[in-house]
């Protein structure tokens, strides 16, 4: 509710005003909320839908809606148009300073280097599973699936909604290989991936004339048709119920496990899944940092800039004698085989495979990360990788807040409510992402940052 | 033969309610270029307010009469479902026009997670099914067993079909408001210039692309007889082909391809398998696209150099 | 008659070259050589079909009809009508810049023109594994075309700002690097689609200067489409005046000057006059054949 701020002279608020866009709110809202979360449905004994009278609810979120618009009107928004009329410097011209990132990311490095330590230290082996499990290993394959996407959105500017796919051709690939074939992980790795990059191919190829939202919409189509041949091919990938009982990783022939030739017995150490835990962690840090490397190195190469150029302007490449379609295909190839590696690792990590975890919804998280992000920083995808996933999984820790709303209060249930609201609410507070600069790829005297306003996304 | 009858019945039936959908998709595409990637949420929002006040009326206000208390449910679902609208369109859509064009893309998706995930939170996550509503059928044909059936559901959801596509049809032709829908729709700036309110006229667009998914989810609730938080994405998804089959941006190609998406799904399933009726849903979506982007009734577009 | 460069050693030949938009005929029948060397002009009324010619010219469109002949100083030769737009630039060697200018933005002035030395690039780095493993001959190739790059930059005098993003630059600067990117692919014939649009008189002077050293100095051979009268009567050694997608004048500037078609298509007469002036011009053409 964005009504144009008055523009009065007057400094400060003006209440009357705010009061007014208050009730207008209050009244939308009721008429939203009301019947929404006042009148609630429910199965009776006899199984009978009935409404359930719940309308303080649905009046504490009006009332909410309504001081929060009343904040807006009276502060916020004269705040900000205060603050809009002198733009900074650093707005008013094309490059910026570089900044610190350099050193933040370093720190951040180091820190993530030394996170599964830092945990054990403090909350003891068994007390860490769940912070290296769910927000360590987690984030990371997040932070993968965002960097490998990147390749795809961020540089070459082509919007993938069904990037999940690969991630299932990845995951299926190893679990039906290792349990068919009895191969080890070490060596599925790269056939994932590479399988995973043939599908890229395949399913690129025929979507490459397309432009814009059209683009999106076929890769959308393709990752679901992916998922619904995975759910209904029973033969082979059993359907909706999933492959079970997939084979660990093994740390070059080394189980985890409690056999005698198992990690904790050769190196006689106590039982502990933590080992594992902390071993996947670094697996999966090498991995991302793997994909990190070689995007960094292909930014530099011929090909890593014909993305950008694809991005920035696909005419003016075809002008310079550039094969766009390869250009295209490359992007989608390599994008999809970081998929391919993060899927075998998931497949391995969970030990069970279903279609569930690989429906859109997927996609459009890890697209969210990345666009957040700042499309084409690897920092910011890392950044906007650890606040969604980090901070949805932090929800389900916050059990005090059942003893504010009531046992079966589930903080869990609002992960994606809240996440859907951080997508809009970041989109309109910074539309390019978190980091919206853009570093270039070769300079003759200094390297500057390409403010993110010249920065194209594409129109694939 | 009476297989061939009875789906053509049901795929005109199905294809009614994909129809409406569409027009919200093509219409707010037309307008402002943008995929409104929530709408299939919006319309199963729109299924919930119908059954949340379709209870309301007969277990509450006691209202006997089943047409009485669907045509009310339907208008109340058509106020509500487009004051939804016109709230998302101010709120996550319009900060973001002309801003950097995956924002609004973006944002969209949000929106549509935060609605489905929010009916999941209010109203539970179960399905949710209504007492039957309307049970009666006219049997057309009956030979060897098989009787070719038309449901009085059906015949109510073809005709408020018509109707309302014929009021609509009026609406965006003859009067002002479709003038500046037009207008908008060939270019905003001028439009803006000419005195045209543009910012009125898209959140319009939305208003009434949703009051028709409401109408659509009002049927649906009916025709199905039960309704789930997680309902929306696959009938998006299949109206926004149905809206690039007919060529997105025209409303009778919206209507058009609702319809043959419809047909296509029901016959798909009475002829070959129930199990691959997504698929083909979404392999007609990238074959359309990717072969004929333009639709059938749309116009092609010429690269520019 | 006599003998023009154009017709005897041609580095572009269109001969009778149609194209159609459902039943929109853009450029009818169209047939011009544009000499080794030369600069040639296309010029004509807006909505003449010019542009499409370029589109043709540079396989962004595909003639309905017609052959479109380029032939290198080494003898090769290229039915550009065959093939797909980014060979005739890669292959054929035909660069081009564009109406409204397409520089990629957000890069850097240098990375644009590391962007047009793309193949070359692409080859020595053996299609990017190579040059990831760092080995090959990509690092000095590399500096090559860093070389390359700062030799146009100095061209255009655009040295001090190489590191700056090519958005942020004036107009006219945007329309000098347009073609300094062009000139990094190395072209055997580069098609300028109105580059003095929108300079002013300094800034279209500086043009001509650069377009004439280009010719001078990297011998290659210039088509441009062009309003600004002043450039094309000063620089070009050949004109080609288009109406309605139809020729209706061809050859030097001089010549074209005085065509009395050329006069009537440009300056507007009544229809009565036309009549008239083609009369003239029957009686002429008549004599002539």
């Amino acid at each position: 509710m964005t009504a144009p701020v008055s523009a009065k002279p007057r400094e400060g608020a003006d209440y009357g005003k705010a009061g007014k866009d208050a009730i207008l709110a209050g009244i939308i809202a009721f008429g939203i909320f009301g019947p929404l979360v006042g009148l609630k449905t429910e199965q009776n004994m006899s199984n009978e839908l009935i409404v359930v009278n719940d309308m303080v609810s649905a009046l504490i979120i009006v009332a909410i809606v309504m001081a929060g618009r009343f904040l807006l009107s009276a502060f916020v928004f004269p705040y900000m148009s205060q603050r809009g009329k002198k733009p900074t410097a650093a707005n008013a011209l094309g490059t910026e300073k570089p900044d610190r990132s350099k050193l933040y990311a370093r720190l951040g490095l180091v820190l993530i280097f030394f996170y599964p330590i830092i945990v054990v230290s403090l909350v003891g082996f068994q007390g860490s599973l769940k912070w290296v499990d769910n927000f360590g290993i987690q984030i990371l394959i997040y932070v993968m699936l965002g960097w490998g996407l990147n390749i795809v959105v961020g540089l070459a500017g082509l919007l993938d909604l069904g990037y999940v796919a690969f991630y299932a051709v990845g995951a299926y690939s190893y679990a039906l290989l290792a349990i068919n074939f009895d191969l080890s992980f070490w060596v599925l790795l790269p056939v994932a991936g590479l399988l995973a990059a043939f599908w890229g191919v395949i399913l690129g190829f025929p979507v490459l004339r397309l432009r814009g939202d059209y683009l999106a919409i076929v890769t959308l189509a393709f990752g679901e048709i992916i998922r619904l041949v995975l759910i209904n091919f029973r033969e082979l990938t059993n359907g909706s119920a999933g492959i079970s009982s997939i084979p660990k990783v093994t740390l070059f022939g080394i189980p985890f496990d409690a056999s005698p030739d198992g990690f904790a017995k050769m190196f006689d150490l106590p039982l502990s899944s933590a080992y594992y835990k902390i071993f996947l962690y670094y697996l999966i840090l090498l991995l991302a940092l793997l994909t990190a490397y070689v995007t960094i190195r292909l930014r530099r190469m011929p090909i890593g800039r014909a993305w950008e150029a694809l991005r920035e302007d696909e005419v003016a490449c075809r002008s310079l004698g550039i094969n766009t379609t390869n250009t295209k295909l490359t992007a989608f190839a390599i994008g999809a085989m970081f998929a391919g590696f993060a899927g075998s690792f998931f497949a391995a990590r969970q030990g069970f495979v279903s279609p569930e975890s690989f429906v859109f919804m997927e996609s459009a998280v890890i697209v969210a990360i990345v666009v957040l992000g700042g499309m084409g920083s690897m920092i910011g995808v890392a950044v906007a990788a650890a606040a969604m996933i980090g901070g949805t999984e932090l929800l389900r820790e916050l059990t005090f807040l059942k003893a504010v709303f009531g046992p079966e209060f589930n903080p869990d249930q609002y992960r994606m409510l809240l996440f859907g609201l951080a997508m809009v609410g970041i989109m309109i507070w910074r539309p390019r992402g978190f980091v919206s600069s853009r570093e270039p790829t070769a300079y003759l005297f200094e390297r500057k940052s390409v403010s993110g306003s010249l920065v194209k996304e594409g129109h694939g | 033969m009476e297989i061939f009858i009875q789906q053509l019945i049901n795929g005109i039936t199905l294809g009614s309610i994909y129809g409406l959908i569409a027009i919200g998709y093509t219409m707010v595409f037309g307008i402002i270029g943008m995929v409104n990637f929530s709408h299939g949420d919006v319309f199963m929002v729109s299924a919930f307010i119908a059954l949340i006040f379709f209870l309301v009326l007969t277990t509450w206000l006691g209202i006997a009469s089943v047409a009485l208390a669907l045509f009310l449910v339907m208008i109340i679902a058509m106020v509500l479902t487009g004051l939804l609208s016109w709230t998302i369109e101010r709120v996550a859509y319009r900060p973001l026009r002309g801003s950097f064009r995956l924002a609004p893309l973006i944002s969209a998706i949000g929106m549509s997670i935060v609605l489905s995930n929010f009916i999941q939170v209010a109203q539970g996550p179960r399905n949710k099914p209504t007492p039957p509503m309307v049970r009666d059928v006219i049997v057309l044909m009956d030979s060897n067993g098989y009787a070719v059936t038309l449901s009085y559901k059906q015949i109510i959801i073809m005709a408020t079909t018509a109707v309302l596509l014929a009021v609509f049809w009026y609406v965006v032709q003859k009067t002002p408001l479709g003038r500046a829908q037009r207008a908008c729709e060939q270019d905003r700036k001028m439009a803006a210039l000419l005195g045209v309110n543009v910012d009125r006229t898209i959140s319009l667009t939305f208003v009434m692309g949703a009051a028709l998914a409401a109408v659509a989810g009002t049927m649906y609730l009916m025709y199905y007889g039960v309704v789930n938080f997680s309902d929306g994405f696959v009938p998006g998804v299949k109206a926004f082909t149905a809206a690039v089959l007919g060529g997105i941006g025209s409303l009778p190609g919206a209507v058009l391809g609702g319809l043959l998406i419809g047909l296509i799904e029901t016959f798909w399933s009475g002829y070959f398998s129930i199990d691959y009726k997504d698929v083909a849903a979404f392999s007609i979506l990238a074959i359309v696209l990717i072969f004929m982007p333009q639709g059938i009734l749309g116009r092609p577009e010429v690269e520019k150099v | 008659m006599t003998t023009e460069r154009w017709d005897t050693d041609p580095v572009l030949t269109v001969e009778h070259v149609t194209m159609r938009f459902g039943g929109l005929v853009a450029v009818n029948d169209l047939s011009f050589k544009a000499g080794r060397g030369d600069i040639t002009a296309l010029i004509g009324p807006n909505g003449a079909g010019k542009t499409t010619v370029f589109n043709c010219i540079t396989g962004f469109y595909k003639p309905t009809m017609g052959l479109l002949d380029l032939a290198h100083r080494d003898g090769k030769r290229f039915m550009l009508e065959r093939m797909p737009d980014f060979k005739i630039s890669g292959k054929a060697k035909v660069a081009r810049t564009f109406q409204n200018i397409r520089l990629f933005s957000g890069m850097t002035l240098l990375e644009n023109l590391l962007v047009a030395q793309h193949n070359a690039l692409m080859l020595a780095s053996g299609m990017t594994i190579g040059g990831i493993l760092g080995i090959g001959g990509y690092k000095a190739k590399e500096k090559e075309a860093m070389e390359r790059a700062k030799y146009w930059l100095d061209k255009i005098r655009l040295t001090a700002r190489a590191d700056d993003p090519a958005g942020d630059l004036p107009y006219g600067a945007q329309r000098r690097l347009e073609i300094a990117r062009a000139m990094c692919t190395g072209p055997e014939l580069l098609c300028l689609d109105e580059p003095a649009a929108g300079l002013n008189p300094r800034e279209s002077a500086e043009l001509n200067e650069l377009l004439l050293g280009i010719r001078e100095s990297e011998k290659t051979s210039l088509l441009l489409i062009e309003h600004d009268m002043s450039v094309v009567m000063e620089i070009s050694d050949h004109v080609v005046v288009l109406e309605y997608g139809i020729k209706i004048s061809d050859g030097t500037p001089a010549f074209v000057q005085n065509d009395p078609r050329v006069i009537a298509a440009y300056l507007g007469v009544d229809d009565e006059e036309v009549e008239t002036v083609e009369k003239q011009l029957d009686v002429l053409t008549g004599e002539a054949g």
